[in-house]
């Protein structure tokens, strides 16, 4: 378990304060995740105080530790830090592809928020990811079997769900395409031969096949070039406009944090640096590393 | 180098005769009943008694080396050799036809090292079948036991090379990979085009490889009062039907499973009109057709000789 008090001068004890909302849709406590055989000490010498994820005692490391937030429904959050800060381990935990160290999640639409969603079975797990979640990744190739039709890959998400008529999984996987801007035409085409904007949109209509409550975007616009970009956030919008459907976008650009999250969680080392409104953060930054990020990014 | 014996007459005939296998082979006394020592024996029975005890599931075993060749029914053979006592009689079958140089090397084998086994052609009398690729046309009964040759046990394999991911993939019932497949086969040939070894939900819970059986047979598979065993010998593996078990082929609901149509066809020997076919390409480019289960067709032919012969 991860310490609880592991506060210094330089961090805001509301960093590592859960937010105590009845209503969250997510509420996450205490995440944690290492690579590596651990220790006793990993989490004492790591973090942005130490300036380093590894265990100096070990070598283990720590990807990320003490996460703590809370996301009400419809909201959207945002989650910023340089590479190898532990955002996508963050999202890669909460979405069952990897199992964290330590920690507890509770999602309010499975089982009333009762159940710790890291504490159930693989079964289980993955009528959650299917029902209640979706994911789009950075690189189409981890979400996107690009050697089956687009029609294909959202009609996985369907048939999970037990879909058995193809009439109807058709319909619905081409209605979600021709929302994202797909041409029903490319429906029975391979991903493989689509533009990256396009293997983008793909994947976000097989996230949103079942109707998910929650949306994860993990740096959803990178390596697209800019008008592209533009199209796909645009499209983020709409999705957030129509569905109320809550997000956590991971990212490190700051400009796509600002346009599309109302809350921002900003990580550094594996931890939490700071955390709050994203306006406030952006515009008024506490923490040294934030300040020059802010300041780096220029927006 | 050619020998031309015409030219030199110093070289017997008989020295270009191949030798017997069986003069080869030694005595059949050498070798423990039915060919497997015991230890090994026991280990395919225990990985059978599992087999029944949970349908569809395919249980690992050590697959012995046996005198055919891997992916040639050695299997089955296993299996098969585990299953028979004295008492049992055997039928073996190869693609529909008992007379086919597979199926009579097995049958030879058994006869030779398993005293008291009698072999058959004859559905009817066997107690034990063991088959490749085809059921009998006759239904089965339940003091009977079908053996199936299978060469890739793994229904999964097609959507997922690594056996890691594969058994997690059954132990977690996740076949949403195999329903995409058939989707996208639906989607680019206008139906399911599997041909051979359809899968198939067995007991509500594994997805099952038949065997390379055509879809006709997929339907006697289905709640059959006999039991049915599937040995791989090269993948090391054996699953089992047990006897009035759910046997479901997957399929969707507006593209339903549907066996092979033989309307308007018939046996060219026997007349029969309600079994499975093999096309036959005949002089001229012409089609002929013929039931595949040979010793169902014989049957037929005599008994209609022999009413024909009492009127």
């Amino acid at each position: 378990m991860p310490p609880t008090d592991a506060t210094n001068g330089q961090l805001p004890r509301s960093a590592f304060r859960v937010p105590r909302s009845p209503d969250a849709l997510l509420k996450v406590e205490g995440l944690a995740k290492r690579y590596g055989r651990g220790c006793d000490r990993c989490y004492e010498l790591t973090g942005p105080e130490h300036g380093t994820n590894e265990c100096p005692n070990c070598g283990t490391l720590v990807a990320c530790a003490e996460i703590g937030f809370a996301l009400a429904p419809g909201q959207t959050l945002g989650i910023v830090g340089e590479s190898g800060s532990g955002k996508s381990t963050v999202l890669a935990c909460l979405y069952g592809d990897t199992a964290p160290a330590a920690g507890r999640a509770y999602l309010r639409s499975f089982e009333d928020g009762r159940r710790d969603i890291f504490d159930i079975a693989p079964g289980e797990r993955r009528t959650l990811r299917n029902f209640q979640m979706g994911i789009v990744y950075q690189h189409p190739h981890k979400g996107l079997n690009l050697r089956i039709s687009a029609g294909g890959n959202v009609a996985e998400r369907l048939m999970a769900t037990e879909w058995r008529r193809v009439a109807d999984i058709r319909e619905r996987a081409g209605s979600l395409l021709g929302r994202m801007e797909v041409p029903p035409s490319r429906m029975d085409d391979l991903p493989a031969f689509f533009s990256g904007g396009m293997q983008q949109r793909v994947q976000i209509a097989k996230a949103l096949a079942n109707g998910p409550s929650l949306l994860l975007l993990d740096e959803l616009t990178t390596g697209l070039d800019v008008s592209v970009q533009a199209g796909v956030l645009d499209l983020i919008r709409e999705i957030q406009a129509a569905s109320g459907i809550a997000m956590i976008i991971v990212s490190h650009d700051l400009g796509v944090i600002r346009l599309l999250a109302e809350r921002t969680i900003v990580m550094k080392d594996g931890r939490i640096a700071e955390a709050g409104l994203t306006d406030q953060i952006l515009e008024d930054p506490q923490h040294p590393y934030t300040q020059l990020l802010v300041s780096s990014a220029n927006v | 180098m050619v020998i031309d014996q015409q030219r030199d007459p110093q070289i017997p005939r008989s020295a270009f005769r191949a030798p017997r296998l069986s003069a080869l082979a030694g005595a059949p006394e050498a070798y423990n009943y039915a060919f497997l020592d015991e230890v090994s024996k026991r280990e395919i029975r225990r990985a059978l008694l599992k087999a029944v005890a949970i349908p569809g599931y395919q249980v690992p075993f050590g697959a012995r080396e046996m005198p055919i060749a891997r992916g040639w029914g050695s299997g089955g053979l296993q299996v098969t050799l585990a299953t028979l006592g004295p008492g049992d009689t055997l039928k073996v079958i190869d693609q529909g036809t008992d007379a086919g140089v597979n199926a009579v090397n097995i049958r030879r084998l058994v006869e030779r090292t398993a005293p008291g086994v009698a072999t058959t052609y004859s559905t009817a009398e066997a107690t034990i079948i063991q088959s490749r690729h085809r059921f009998p046309e006759e239904s089965l009964r339940a003091d009977q036991i079908m053996v199936l040759q299978v060469p890739l046990p793994e229904p999964l394999r097609m959507v997922e090379p690594r056996e890691s991911v594969t058994r997690q993939l059954h132990a977690e019932a996740d076949y949403t990979r195999v329903w995409v497949h058939l989707y996208e086969d639906v989607i680019t040939n206008g139906e399911i085009s599997r041909a051979s070894g359809y899968p198939v939900m067995v007991n509500g819970r594994y997805i099952m490889s038949p065997s390379p059986i055509p879809r006709w047979d997929i339907d006697k598979l289905h709640q059959s009062a006999s039991l049915t065993l599937l040995g791989a010998g090269r993948e090391k593996r054996i699953y089992a039907v047990p006897p009035h078990t759910n046997v479901v082929p997957l399929d969707f609901e507006d593209y339903p499973f549907r066996v092979e149509d033989f309307s308007g066809k018939r046996c060219a020997r026997c007349g029969a009109t309600d079994t499975y076919l093999d096309e036959i390409i005949v002089n001229g480019g012409g089609r002929l057709y013929a039931c595949s289960d040979t010793a169902h067709c014989d049957e037929r032919v005599s008994a209609e000789r022999e009413t024909r012969n009492a009127e």
